[in-house]
């Protein structure tokens, strides 16, 4: 069984997003140690990128907070090395395409297998272009993720076969941030994956509280949060950690738990 | 040129979130139909003719062509175009195609406000909704397109992430675009983004080459031996290099914005300094740091004021079918005033560029040979940046 797939082995998985190096790369380390010992199952990091355009506002910010930190994708895999000592939590990176092609996507692809990255996630990466990179990906056993939107309609089935990992659905139009509300059938999207594959699918895009990712993780697998997470950081700065952890396993909580919350 | 992936050899592509995936697919399809559609091809020529001033002149200029003692120049005027650039042509197309969708909400970028005010300008005849992106710094460098913009009818979005110009504007149109597609085209101002947008709006863009050639054989009975147009997304220079790809003796020049110079920081010349990259849904050269950050460019002209090109120019280069050239600042500055004094003619700062380039060509070649300088633009927005350049400060 991969990594991946063990994240989904104990209960709904909690899956918390975080953008590496903001405001730089301690404060990341001592907030993924927290995530990993308050019940996340898998955690995103980000790599940063100074154009992200699937992103609302909250993460370009910290996207900015984390380069003009000096964060760079040398630091970060250096940065990952480090934390493999002590945190077994399967991890998974989320960035922009660009930043993988210009690195050279062979050599990025191989340092992720040898300092213990699981998967890649590349939002600018549909599926007409996912050669590119999965075939590479496939060689060096790192899941190449692949989304799935509310628009993708006659899309899902064909994604989902192909998919590896885990699946990423975006719960609602547009970019990353906290919303009230999530109107998307959901149900019905998930239906149609599930017809298809039998890798684990988890909603992410606009979560932020133990009701919605409890009713999300209902629908799915788990839940995925970033743009909650990204605000404490924001409000906290280096003193985040601390507040992430207590957030982290609040949601663990709401996911796993059987009865209503109230 | 472009194979049914939307590639230009290695470029192109369609590099953009899942969530646009059969926005792009459904604007493809329709597009592919109403191409070969004689009522729609009717009507775009209809308002091209009637509403825009089609066919724009091919101009001899013979002033210019006498100083500067060479080649004999002619200018295709653009700038002659309703709403005063190319860039009405591929608006009134992307706004008759979107109308026939079904779409009633039209989105843009833009850069030095041309094509957020051609975009402004279909939308408020074709009785659509309008909203245009701009970058706050382009906001304040084109105050006068913003007022226009409001004047027509569109909502004016001072986008303040990143840089706060053009690349901006366009990261905030496509995010915009992710969040209501169904009603909503978003019209891409240059043959840049994720196909089919690069072949859409260069087949739009085209009908310049086609007059050229047309006007070219009936004035001179040969064709051009250059064709000159700046470059920055690349939409007139492609429109103006199209229809003579095929010949292979009329050379094609690109002209770049060098900024500050090609050896600096501020420049914006993406063919000079730029390598392969992934960005805005194309493959294509990017101005970028070794990390694959996108580089902050500069250029005093906000329509040039982008970190990537068109993904068929990057492959004319790369073919070696076409050259791009790279113009500083103060080079076409200097060309500003040159065609102001010399023609009556006041170009965009962006047409200038082609103009620069033009001027230090010109001379080198012997009387036989004919040159064409797309005037993209007209430069009436340009005259107070022009003139806090030379240190005066006047009013807009």
């Amino acid at each position: 069984m991969s990594k991946i797939a063990k994240a989904f082995q104990n209960g709904k998985a909690f899956i918390p997003f975080i953008t590496c190096g903001d405001p730089d790369l301690e404060t990341t380390a001592a907030a993924v140690r927290a995530m990993a010992q308050n019940g996340a199952d898998l955690i995103e990091l980000g790599i940063p990128f100074s154009d992200p355009t699937a992103e609302g506002p909250v993460i370009q910010a910290a996207n900015i907070r984390a380069l003009s930190g000096g964060a760079d994708t040398d630091k970060i895999f250096d940065f990952v090395r480090d934390l493999r000592a002590d945190v077994t939590v399967p991890l998974v990176f989320m960035t922009y395409a660009n930043v993988v092609f210009s690195y050279g996507a062979e050599k990025f692809i191989s340092i992720c297998r040898e300092i213990g990255i699981d998967g890649l996630i590349l939002p600018d990466i549909p599926f007409e272009e996912k050669e590119e990179f999965s075939g590479i990906c496939r060689r060096y056993d790192v899941a190449l993720i692949s989304l799935i939107a509310p628009t993708s309609a006659n899309r899902i089935g064909m994604i989902a076969r192909e998919a590896e990992g885990f699946i990423y659905l975006v719960s609602s139009l547009g970019v990353t941030g906290v919303r009230s509300e999530i109107t998307t059938d959901l149900g019905a999207i998930v239906k149609v994956i599930r017809e298809n594959t039998d890798i684990p699918c988890a909603i992410g895009f606009g979560i932020s509280t133990p009701a919605q990712a409890k009713q999300m993780a209902e629908i799915a697998d788990g839940a995925i949060v970033g743009s909650a997470i990204v605000r404490l950081l924001e409000q906290y700065g280096r003193e985040a950690p601390a507040h992430i952890g207590e957030y982290v396993r609040t949601m663990k909580e709401a996911v796993s738990t059987e009865a209503p919350l109230n | 040129m472009t194979n049914p992936n939307g590639r230009f050899g290695i470029h192109g592509g369609q590099y953009i979130p899942e969530t646009l995936m059969n926005a792009v697919i459904e604007l493809e399809k329709a597009y592919n139909h109403y191409k070969n559609d004689p009522a729609f091809n009717r009507e775009l020529t209809e308002l091209f003719n009637e509403y825009a001033n089609r066919p724009s002149r091919l101009y001899y200029a013979a002033r210019m062509t006498k100083d500067l003692g060479g080649a004999k120049i002619y200018l295709k005027r653009e700038d002659l175009n309703h709403t005063g650039a190319h860039k009405i042509n591929n608006v009134l197309g992307q706004a008759l195609l979107a109308k026939k969708m079904g779409k009633t909400r039209l989105i843009a970028e833009t850069g030095a406000g041309q094509h957020g005010v051609a975009t402004a300008t279909a939308a408020a005849l074709l009785d659509m909704e309008c909203v245009v992106f701009m970058g706050e710094e382009d906001t304040i460098r084109q105050a006068l397109n913003v007022y226009r913009m409001r004047l027509l009818g569109a909502e004016v979005v001072a986008v303040k992430s990143g840089t706060r110009t053009l690349k901006d504007a366009v990261s905030e149109a496509m995010r915009e675009w992710t969040n209501r597609i169904s009603d909503t085209h978003y019209c891409l101002g240059s043959v840049m983004g994720p196909h089919p947008f690069p072949t859409i709006v260069r087949d739009f863009q085209a009908v310049i080459s086609k007059e050229i050639k047309a006007q070219m054989l009936e004035k001179e009975g040969r064709l051009p031996d250059a064709v000159i147009a700046c470059v920055g997304g690349g939409s007139n220079a492609i429109g103006s290099f199209y229809h003579f790809i095929g010949d292979r003796d009329v050379r094609l020049i690109g002209c770049e914005a060098a900024g500050r110079g090609i050896d600096t920081f501020e420049t914006a010349a993406t063919i000079s300094t730029g390598r392969l990259g992934i960005f805005h849904g194309m493959k294509s050269y990017f101005c970028q740091d070794k990390h694959g950050q996108i580089a902050p460019v500069y250029s005093i002209s906000a329509g040039l004021d982008y970190p990537g090109v068109g993904p068929e120019h990057a492959y004319l280069h790369d073919i070696g079918r076409a050259e791009y050239v790279a113009i500083t600042d103060d080079e076409a500055v200097n060309a500003f005033e040159y065609l102001s004094k010399t023609e009556g003619i006041i170009p965009a700062i962006e047409s200038a560029h082609a103009v620069a380039y033009a001027m230090k060509l010109a001379p080198t070649l012997d009387a036989d040979k004919i040159i064409v300088i797309t005037i993209s633009g007209r430069g009436d927005k340009d005259c107070a940046a022009i003139a806090r350049y030379r240190g005066e400060n006047i009013d807009e």
